[in-house]
């Protein structure tokens, strides 16, 4: 089975005083579904953002998508993260584009035509029930419907990794019941690697999922 | 409207920019004209004993543009009413010859003092007359005229970097979460920051368009053309090629720079 993420002594921190992560191994399989849950400042977002490359590791190696994120060039890097789709808390949706703009974001970026791009972004919208708002601003639209816009724009580039930090930790339960059945469905149908950091997993999920704990510094996987 | 007020704050900087650069322009263009019309209007009156070529007393210094000799067949008419005929043949044969001295530049007082050494050492010279004390008002005048503009110029070099730097941190607040985003994505720079450069190119045609508008509007109305007509000047308000050049040219340059720099400035955020 393909190794989506391959960790090996990993050590995170932002200064050379403080580590967050410390010589932690782990991997994480194509198509797994994973969640990594520990307290609040145990480091869970920022070993995401190692992910995606917005860290670089301090000591160790990390292999994403099989590229080697430590002393990585942009052009890598942005290799790399046009393979990822993100979604965040807080959305961090463009807030001076439409939702349609922001859904098509990663098709634009991947140089997809504007003809399939269209078809891929009313596709999206449609599943995520928001077709009726494509030409609206994300300011216009509520909480949970913002998460729906980043959830379709983190699948529309049919990416190999979602990464997804706290995505319903500012939803009601209606709307976090869509997140989540959207990254099962993505996960289930659409075959990619699902990696959410959260404080709580639901207990109504259709998937098996693997499950890794961090707690002072240390990486464990819960059986 | 949003947009639209993005679009605003940037125009409004630009348009302050490149309209106070003109005013700039205009005010130094008039202080060259009234240097010109000083200096047209100034010369050194020389007086000698016998005939001298106009050439020999421009070569005396390369200050000296022309020299010209004053005739005196005006003054000997108006006494000839006055003098038998005699008289008046032996005052042609005794009166010198005098030439007026004309300069390539508006003078200081101390070429003048430079110049009148020059010319003293001439032995054909008898006397010269350099008007220094109305010449010394006038300069004076001048000096003060242009340190007004030296003045005007560095205070719209201070507001002028005060309002792109304020302009600098408004955009990079506007722009950067957006970058980011993009950036998280793998958009690469030229991509992320195409938005930025389009639009700043856009805002600085809509800004340099309303300036030169303004200036063909003040040209056509001939604003301030009687007051620079009083003290004997013409000064060109607007060139549509070189000064619309111009303005199209800083505007755009500011606009670049400062797209440029918010670039290089950029920090991911997430």
């Amino acid at each position: 089975m393909d190794k989506v993420i391959l960790a090996q002594d990993l050590s995170l921190a932002y200064n050379t005083e403080e580590t967050i992560i410390s010589r932690a191994n782990f991997s994480v399989n194509s198509g797994d579904f994973v969640f990594i849950t520990g307290a609040s400042g145990s480091g869970k977002s920022t070993l995401l953002r190692s992910f995606y490359g917005a860290l670089q590791p301090e000591n160790g190696s990390l292999i994403v998508g099989g590229v080697e994120v430590n002393n990585i060039s942009s052009s890598k890097l942005n290799f790399l993260r046009r393979h990822i789709g993100i979604v965040f808390q807080d959305y961090k949706l463009v807030k001076e584009w439409t939702i349609e703009k922001n859904v098509a974001l990663p098709l634009i970026i991947n140089g997809y035509a504007k003809d399939v791009s269209d078809i891929q972004v009313d596709k999206l919208l449609n599943h995520v029930k928001l077709s009726h708002k494509i030409s609206k601003y994300p300011q216009e639209l509520s909480g949970g419907e913002q998460q729906r816009v980043a959830m379709a724009r983190a699948l529309a580039h049919n990416p190999i990794l979602i990464l997804a930090d706290e995505p319903t930790g500012n939803l009601d339960d209606y709307s976090s019941r869509l997140i989540w059945n959207l990254l099962e469905g993505a996960n289930t149908q659409l075959k990619a690697t699902v990696l959410i950091v959260t404080h709580h997993i639901p207990e109504d999920l259709a998937v098996d999922y693997r499950h890794f704990n961090i707690e002072g510094g240390d990486i464990y996987e819960i059986s | 409207m949003r947009s639209v007020k993005n679009h605003l704050s940037l125009i409004i900087a630009l348009f302050t920019i490149v309209f106070t650069m003109q005013v700039y322009i205009v005010v130094d263009r008039t202080v060259i004209a009234y240097e010109s019309n000083l200096n047209e209007n100034y010369s050194i009156v020389v007086v000698t004993k016998k005939k001298v070529e106009t050439d020999s007393l421009v070569a005396i210094s390369p200050k000296i543009k022309s020299a010209d000799e004053i005739s005196t067949k005006d003054v000997i008419k108006r006494l000839q009413s006055q003098m038998k005929q005699r008289h008046i043949d032996l005052l042609k044969l005794s009166l010198p010859h005098f030439y007026s001295i004309h300069l390539t530049h508006y003078p200081t007082p101390s070429e003048i003092t430079s110049l009148r050494k020059r010319l003293e050492r001439n032995s054909d010279i008898t006397r010269i007359e350099d008007f220094a004390q109305s010449h010394d008002t006038l300069y004076k005048l001048l000096l003060l005229f242009k340190s007004v503009v030296v003045i005007f110029a560095i205070a719209i070099f201070a507001v002028t970097s005060l309002l792109v730097l304020k302009e600098m941190r408004i955009w990079q607040f506007q722009h950067n979460e957006r970058m980011s985003i993009m950036a998280m994505f793998g958009a690469p720079v030229w991509m992320r920051s195409a938005v930025l450069f389009r639009l700043s190119i856009v805002d600085a045609i809509v800004a340099s368009v309303l300036a030169i508008g303004t200036f063909i509007y003040a040209d056509v109305l001939k604003v301030g053309n009687t007051q620079l007509q009083s003290i004997g000047i013409e000064v060109l308000l607007f060139d549509p090629l070189n000064d619309g050049l111009l303005i199209v040219g800083v505007a755009l340059s500011l606009s670049v720079i400062l797209a440029t720099l918010i670039v290089i400035g950029h920090k991911e955020e997430v």
